[in-house]
């Protein structure tokens, strides 16, 4: 990275974006890059491919514990809010019930577990993505509307040690991709 | 809050265009001589005014107009006028010196925010019932009996509870009118002075004067000395509802008029001929109370029994242990077999070979168990019946030799008593002939009431000169040359007389609204003083009677207790004429003899008496008794000659039981005259029997009772005044919606609502009542624990008569709104405390019961757990409190209410905008708006008011000191209230009868409120087997 | 969406008709369900349908205006009947709202690939109708301009709203609803609008369409995250549909009125809002179908399939109402005896008996394979069980109120025209929302059929 910006001052490009015809080929180009040491590479799909995210190395996401952390958090405060309400706050004899009448409080509990969850994981899976992000150099790259269609894109960032302009784009074409192409930054 | 209330605030004073006085001056100066004006806008002639005046009033405004706002804003300019008015004139009239005294309740002078009471007096017919006025910054807010009152003991009737509403009605006439021209009080009396002249000369030939019933002494001392100063005037009297019966009876049984008084507590047997003896006519209200008094199974002296004969449904025949359904004309042989079985020992010819089997059976168990009695019974004629059958009663409880002990005769209350038919038949007669000038009628509504054959409306146009004092300008003000606008009770000084003789001082609790005058002054104004006011009259009367060197004391030690001692009558010794009374019945069987098939029974409504209460709104919705009609009358008939006639009704898909009903219309032909009317099919009716009720049909009654019912005084001619036979129904095919507020009849089986048992049966097994209340064990939560005071009712089912004066008490205490027909119709009816009436057994003769349910004030209430914003919630005392400005109307708690005691405003029922009805309320509760529930809160503004008294004297609240409203206005001591914990108070005690029980106690609502089991007292003589 | 798991192959092959007509490509699927909303022109039927059910949302403000201006008055409602249409509708619409998510969630989780096609208008229906469903509860209350009251929060009274009350309970779970499956409506469109942005001509769809996708660029590791929190909403959703019309039973089941105090009511109505859900469903799928051409992604199957969790849900809606008489006769309680018998011969008798016809006897039909494969019966047979279940919500709350504990207190209830006028409103307004989502949103997922066509197409094309 140091190296590259110092020979190059800043980055021209993002990086190089090979288009693919099907996602066996794309998962197949993914493994090959990985195999050669690329470590920024990415892949851009019109539809989730099995498997691709693993191998370009991506372990686990932490959608599932944000969730958790979310319904724990809504499931608590929707019990404490309604005991403070009813016991502690405005205690009142209603129909002669306890002030804590805990199976009538319940309902809202789950209601509040549910909501906290799924508010969680929504709001988490857009931020661990850093959207929303309306602009992406990505975009700069030609064709790359269809990856929103029927193509499939397989990205090396310039910012990967082993990039270099040219021998990567060779590389790249060696993996029969569509055609290869370079992404401005 | 609500947006609709503003945009209808305009045409408010503030918003009504400014007075031009410029034109006032204009016309003051053009004018010459002597001009009255009574205010700025009748000098300007301010349009609004005018209008007002011509009475153009739009629909009425107590009952909702469904979304028309244009005639609502127009009627709210009306208002602001007649405010205007109102206030205006009131700002130049003269203030009455007159002093009042306030009840000793009270202290010294008025505290803002305290109510005082006084003591006053209401004469309604042929009687007057003693009243406490609730008086707040003076204004009469709410009616209380006066316990000194022998006619009252602290209960009044649905009348009296109505009367603040009929003085604050908008409606009323307010201007002194000359050919409809409004003119000063002032030039009426100089108008007077030229016609006294004028009458001197002719010693008062061709003057008479119309009055009602008068119990007022001085009134008809004035009266006597208006004859004696014109010895050839005439005074009739005419009261609808009123009992010649009675009088003429006591003619023909002691050759004199006498007052009939009974001591009902000293009585173990009654029996009722036709006589509803327990809700009208004088006495009434002391009669129920003493009879409930020996209504208690546990009673010293063992519990009453009471036999009634009568020929339609009363409380009175509801709250008997045997009642017989006879025609009204069979009542007389009935009265005379009793007596001829008491006498002989054996039942008459005429009995033995007309008689039904039924009728022989009762008419010998009566016989036997008043024999059983002598001298602990008693025997009560109808006041509708004729003098024969009171004649006889009279002769009967002589035979008993219960004279003296449970019957006592006196001088009679009336001024004058006399057969009043007779003496308007001769004033008609008179009319015919041309020898009526002049024309003074004081009070009544001749036009509308008289006796249909007597062509009273036509026979007025002969009168020359005919004057008219009346609270409504009204069906008689229409024809009259002069129309004075009389004073309200409670605006007015008079006296008065209890159903006893025991006079009372009539004291106003406010300065006339609109100038009203009272019968006093304008029979003054024909007198040597013309411009005595009443007060001075009424004074000077009782002045002129009292003698004593020191007047001044007595006279306010009268106004202060609502009794002048010592006036009650003192017993006569009269002796009946047995063989007159009998010769007399034989003549009434001779009159009944070949009746056609249909025979008419007239009664005063139970609601609005006679028609003078026609445009009062409390009372017009109040469900009547037995009926539970509102709104309206109808032509009751019995469900066998319904059978016969084809005649239906079917509950209305809108409302429906708790709502519309929809009967047939018939046709009626009494002897000639006609009136379609709405059929209404009631159990317990005679045979061949149709009741009709007075007082509906009138076409000026004002705003509310416009257009209401229909007029039985149609078809009610001088020959049956009561009861007629040869009436024709004819079936007109047309249908009519009634608003009934219950229409289904039947408690349907294993419902235990109103438990009931037979005096035996409830010595064998006392606790039959109490059942299916589960063990507190049951309920998971730990129930709340009411230290201090704990408020609970107890309410006697036995002794409840049914009589609805707790639903207008409740009512006039607690603002709550009149909605309507339309929207009783819906179901909506607004009363915080109902009465359920439920018939049991066989349906031609069914045993009647009523039972009052107010809010249950449950402990484990099942409205306040449903309330999602904590509307209705529990007080520390217990109470089920509704909290007006939290609800958002969801209405859930209704739903979930078993007992459905919730009321909703399901639009904006209370008149925000009606000036006078403002003064009406009572300060101390809330005026609900559109959108909120409500509900009986025990009369919390008065146990607040009485823990105030209790803290500030550093004490507890004494059992007794918190009366509710109901509870104060009833009766019978049926309901009530206090502190459950306090195992002293009465409602605990009461609470700890056997008798007690809840209702639907299996839901463990455990409510506050709970009930004493019915038990009646049969002669096994006659007792049939009925389940229970 | 596959949920991560391998491609099915046999999804295209299975017996019966197949969830997708072979011959699909990545681009034909996307350029087909993409051009209903870009290209294809606005036709004279969608503005008249749209203009139709326009006027019915002006009638609806209409009736909202008078009716905030004079009070629930106007309705027919009274003592004891304190509940009538709009308690009905509301119940009504709820159920409706239901079959949406079901179909997205659990069918997401039980991994039938039948649900793809018709799972984004299901769940468009389901927030219409929670919608539609909402206003019921603010407007019916007599003061609705406090309804706010209902929901916590520091008001200057100090007090806070009554957690023991149904009606609070109602509100948490109907706003979680709406929000959850508005949330998971959206996620699930992300893709589908960076299809658009990519593929729309003018200038304001790519900026409107780019603003909803917000920056969506199908990154391997963005799906990665995208699934996992796609299946955990899924996951979410499928308790809280049953939770929702629990809770709304409960409104009932918690008061003592008898017909509502019955504990088998939460399984019964869960049961009752799927089978009105999917008769939703049906109901506009198959004019949906027709008119966009889309035979061949809503195929047979997925109607078949619809049919049948209609006839299953319908049985378990008719065993709740024996039960409901049974335990009548069991428990021996006078009240409930009385209500069973008023139901049965009471004046509503009529409305009962039209109830059992339409969601007893008609779904039987749906045994014969040949009624469960013609489009016509089962659009006919779907209108029925609509109104079925109406009328089912209807004698639930007006027959069990108009007679219960004191016969003095019985009463009966009839709507009047603003009665109607609000219910056809809130119709109106459900359909003119549909309308607006044809014209404006992609009716299938196209992310979700490319994955179909993957699993269907043995090998890529060059």
């Amino acid at each position: 990275m140091q190296a590259s910006t110092h020979t190059r001052g800043l980055p021209r490009i993002y990086g190089l974006m090979a288009e693919f015809d099907s996602t066996a080929q794309l998962v197949a180009a993914a493994e090959r890059c990985r195999a050669a040491g690329f470590q920024y590479v990415n892949a851009y799909t019109p539809f989730p491919v099995e498997g691709l995210a693993e191998v370009l190395g991506f372990r686990r996401s932490n959608v599932p514990l944000l969730t958790l952390i979310g319904g724990i958090l809504g499931g608590a405060g929707g019990y404490f809010m309604q005991y403070w309400m009813a016991a502690m706050d405005y205690p009142l004899n209603v129909g002669g019930r306890p002030l804590n009448s805990w199976p009538m409080f319940i309902p809202v509990t789950f209601e509040m577990t549910v909501l906290g969850a799924a508010i969680f994981a929504v709001l988490g899976m857009l931020a661990l993505n850093k959207l929303p992000m309306p602009h992406h150099p990505v975009f700069n790259a030609p064709r790359f509307a269809l990856a929103s269609n029927d193509r499939f894109f397989l990205c090396i960032e310039a910012r990967d040690p082993k990039f270099d302009r040219v021998a990567t784009e060779k590389f790249l074409e060696s993996l029969n991709a569509h055609d290869v192409n370079e992404v401005e930054n | 809050m609500d947006c609709s209330k503003h945009n209808k605030r305009e045409g408010h004073p503030a918003a009504g265009q400014p007075l031009d006085l410029h034109a006032a001056r204009e016309r003051l100066r053009h004018t010459t001589g002597k001009t009255y004006w009574r205010s700025l806008e009748e000098l300007s002639l301010d349009p609004q005014f005018t209008e007002l005046l011509h009475r153009e009033f739009p629909r009425q405004a107590s009952e909702w107009p469904e979304a028309d706002a244009v005639g609502r804003r127009d009627f709210l300019k009306l208002m602001a006028a007649s405010l205007a008015l109102g206030g205006l004139s009131a700002g130049c009239a003269r203030k009455p010196s007159e002093t009042i005294v306030p009840y000793v309740r009270t202290p010294e002078g008025m505290t803002l925010g305290k109510a005082l009471y006084f003591a006053t007096a209401m004469p309604l017919g042929a009687s007057a019932i003693g009243l406490l006025v609730e008086s707040h910054e003076g204004r009469p807010t709410k009616i209380e009996g006066n316990p000194d009152h022998p006619g009252s003991l602290g209960a009044t009737d649905v009348f009296a509870q109505a009367a603040v509403l009929e003085l604050y009605d908008p409606d009323r006439s307010q201007v002194l009118t000359h050919l409809g021209d409004i003119r000063a009080w002032s030039s009426f009396l100089a108008e007077a002075r030229v016609v006294v002249e004028a009458l001197k000369s002719t010693k008062g030939a061709r003057f008479r004067v119309l009055t009602g019933s008068v119990i007022s002494p001085t009134l008809g001392d004035q009266l006597q000395s208006l004859l004696a100063q014109f010895p050839d005037a005439r005074w009739h009297q005419w009261e609808p509802a009123g009992s010649d019966g009675a009088r003429e009876g006591a003619r023909l049984a002691f050759g004199r008029y006498v007052n009939t008084i009974y001591r009902v507590d000293k009585a173990d047997v009654i029996v009722s001929l036709d006589a509803d003896f327990l809700a009208s006519g004088p006495g009434g209200i002391r009669y129920a109370r003493e009879f409930a008094r020996r209504r208690r199974p546990d009673v010293p002296g063992g519990m009453n029994r009471l036999y009634v004969a009568e020929p339609t449904p009363s409380v009175t025949g509801a709250s008997a242990d045997h009642r017989l359904a006879v025609r009204a004309s069979e009542v007389s042989e009935l009265a005379e077999w009793i007596h001829s079985q008491l006498t002989s020992g054996r039942l008459s010819d005429t009995g033995k070979n007309s008689g039904s089997e039924e009728k022989n059976r009762w008419a010998s168990a009566v016989a036997h168990d008043l024999q059983k009695y002598r001298g602990k019974s008693l025997v009560i004629a109808g006041e509708h019946q004729p003098a024969a059958v009171h004649a006889m009663a009279h002769a009967i409880n002589q035979s008993l030799a219960n004279v003296g002990a449970t019957v006592l005769y006196t001088e009679p209350v009336e001024a004058g008593p006399t057969n009043q038919l007779e003496s308007l038949r001769e004033l008609t007669n008179d009319m015919k002939a041309g020898n009526v000038e002049l024309l003074l009628i004081l009070g009544g509504n001749p036009v509308y009431d008289a006796p249909a054959d007597f062509q009273f409306a036509e026979l007025l146009k002969n009168v020359r000169t005919r004057i008219h004092l009346a609270l409504f300008e009204d069906e008689t003000s229409q024809l009259c040359h002069w129309h004075i606008p009389e004073a309200h009770f409670l605006e007015s000084w008079s006296d008065t007389r209890a159903y006893d003789g025991t006079a009372s001082v009539i004291q106003p609790l406010i300065a006339p609204l609109y100038h009203g005058k009272t019968a006093h002054e304008v029979l003054g104004a024909f007198s040597d003083q013309p411009s005595r006011t009443s007060y001075e009259i009424v004074r000077e009367y009782w002045k002129s009677r009292a003698g004593g060197s020191d007047f001044e004391k007595p006279w306010r030690k009268s106004l202060h207790d609502g009794v002048i001692a010592g006036t009650a009558f003192a017993p006569l010794h009269v002796a009946a004429k047995v063989a007159s009374s009998s010769r007399a019945i034989g003549s009434a069987a001779q009159a009944r003899s070949g009746g056609a098939p249909w025979e008419v029974v007239f009664r005063p409504d139970p609601a609005i008496y006679d028609g003078r209460f026609a445009n009062n709104g409390w009372l017009q919705e109040t469900p009547k008794p037995v009926t539970k009609l509102t709104w309206d009358n109808a032509a009751i008939v019995s469900p066998a000659s319904a059978q016969k006639m084809g005649l239906q009704q079917r509950v209305a898909a809108t409302g429906g039981e708790h709502g519309q009903t929809l009967s047939e219309v018939i046709e009626l032909d009494v002897n000639g005259s006609k009136v379609t009317a709405a059929a209404w099919i009631l159990p317990g009716q005679a045979e061949a029997t149709v009741t009709l009720h007075l007082g509906y049909g009138r076409w000026r009654p004002g705003r509310v009772g416009i257009q209401k019912g229909f007029n039985a005084y149609a078809v009610r001619a001088s020959s049956g005044l009561w009861s007629a036979s040869g009436a024709a129904l004819r079936k007109t095919g047309a249908r009519y919606p009634l608003a009934c507020t219950q229409a289904h009849y039947n408690m349907e089986s294993g419902r235990n609502l109103i438990r009931g048992t037979t005096l035996a049966e409830f010595h064998k097994d006392p606790k039959f009542g109490d059942e299916d209340a589960p063990p507190k064990s049951l309920s998971l939560y730990k129930e709340y624990q009411y230290a201090g005071y704990a408020w609970g009712m107890a309410i006697d089912l036995n002794a409840c008569i049914g009589c609805n004066s707790c639903v207008v008490a409740c009512q006039s205490e607690n603002n709550i709104p009149v909605v309507g027909k339309e929207q009783v119709m819906r179901g909506r009816e607004m009363h915080w405390i109902r009465i359920d009436r439920y018939f049991e057994g066989d349906i031609d003769t069914p045993a009647t019961y009523f039972q009052p349910v107010p809010c249950m004030q449950c402990e484990n209430a099942p409205c306040e757990e449903v309330c999602p914003v904590g509307a209705t919630v529990h007080s520390a005392e217990g109470l089920n409190d509704m909290v007006y400005n939290r609800c958002i109307g969801t209405r859930y708690c209704s739903n979930n209410c078993p007992y459905k005691v919730r009321r909703f405003n399901f639009l904006r029922f209370a008149d925000w905008e009606t000036p006078s009805l403002k003064l009406l309320r009572n300060p101390e509760v809330t005026v609900r708006s559109r959108g909120v529930m409500e509900k009986c809160t025990y009369c919390v503004q008065r146990i607040n008011a009485g823990r105030m008294e209790a803290e500030k004297q550093n004490r507890e609240i004494r059992d007794g000191e918190i009366v509710t409203a109901c509870q104060a206005s009833c009766p019978t001591e049926a309901i009530i209230f206090g502190n459950a914990n306090d195992p002293h108070s009465r409602v605990a005690k009461l609470k700890a009868q056997p008798r007690n029980y809840a209702l639907l106690a299996d839901l463990n609502t455990r409510p506050r409120t709970t009930y004493l089991a019915a038990v009646r007292n049969p002669n096994p003589e006659l007792e049939t087997p009925e389940k229970r | 969406m596959s949920a991560g798991l391998p491609a099915d192959q046999s999804v295209g092959t299975r017996r019966g008709t197949p969830v997708l007509e072979p011959g699909y490509t990545y681009g034909s699927v996307t350029e087909k369900i993409s051009a209903i909303v870009l290209t294809r022109p606005t036709t004279r039927g969608w503005w008249l349908g749209f203009g139709v059910s326009f006027l019915m949302v002006m009638m609806l403000f209409y009736t909202i205006s008078y009716l905030i201006a004079v009070g629930v008055g106007i309705w027919g409602i009274n003592i004891p009947v304190g509940w009538g249409f709009a308690i009905v509708n509301f119940v009504w619409w709820i159920g409706i709202g239901h079959a949406g998510t079901l179909i997205s969630a659990i069918l997401l989780l039980l991994n039938q690939k039948w649900r793809t096609s018709i799972n984004r208008f299901a769940e468009a229906m389901t927030l219409f109708a929670v919608a539609c469903a909402g206003l019921f509860p603010l407007l019916h209350a007599g003061r609705p301009w406090y309804a706010y009251w209902m929901f916590p929060y520091p008001s200057t009274m100090g007090i806070w709203p009554q957690f023991r009350s149904p009606l609070v309970w109602d509100v948490f779970a109907v706003s979680t609803y709406f929000t959850v499956s508005l949330m998971f409506w959206f996620v699930g469109l992300i893709p589908d609008f960076a299809t658009l942005r990519d593929r729309a001509t003018s200038r304001a769809r790519q900026k409107t369409y780019g603003m909803l996708a917000m920056g969506w660029r199908g990154s391997a590791r963005h799906w990665h995250r995208y699934q996992s929190a796609y299946l955990l909403l899924a996951g979410l959703a499928t308790p809280l549909v049953v939770s929702v019309h629990t809770v709304v039973s409960l409104d009932f089941a918690v008061a003592i009125v008898p017909g509502w105090h019955t504990t088998i009511f939460p399984p019964y109505f869960v049961a009752g809002a799927i089978y009105s859900g999917f008769a939703m469903v049906l109901t506009l799928a198959i004019p949906l179908r027709a008119i966009y051409k889309l035979e061949d992604f809503i195929t047979m199957r997925h109607l078949e399939n619809m049919a049948k969790v209609m006839l299953a849900t319908g049985l378990i809606v008719g065993y709740g109402y024996i039960v409901e008489f049974f335990m009548a006769w069991y428990g021996g309680n006078t009240y409930e005896i009385f209500l069973s018998l008023n139901r049965l011969a009471g004046p509503y008798r009529l409305f009962y008996w039209a109830l059992i016809a339409c969601n007893i006897i008609a779904p039987q039909f749906l045994w014969f394979r040949r009624v469960r494969t013609s489009v016509l019966a089962l659009f006919v047979m779907s209108i029925i069980v609509n109104i079925g279940m109406w009328l089912e919500r209807f004698v639930i709350v007006v027959v069990s109120l108009h007679r219960d504990f004191m016969p003095s207190a019985w009463g009966m209830y009839s709507p009047r025209i603003w009665d109607w006028t609000m219910f056809a409103g809130t119709i109106g307004l459900f359909l003119a929302l549909l309308f607006l989502f044809l014209r404006f949103l992609p009716v299938i997922s196209i992310t979700e059929m490319r994955e179909l066509v993957a699993g269907t197409q043995s090998s890529d094309k060059k």
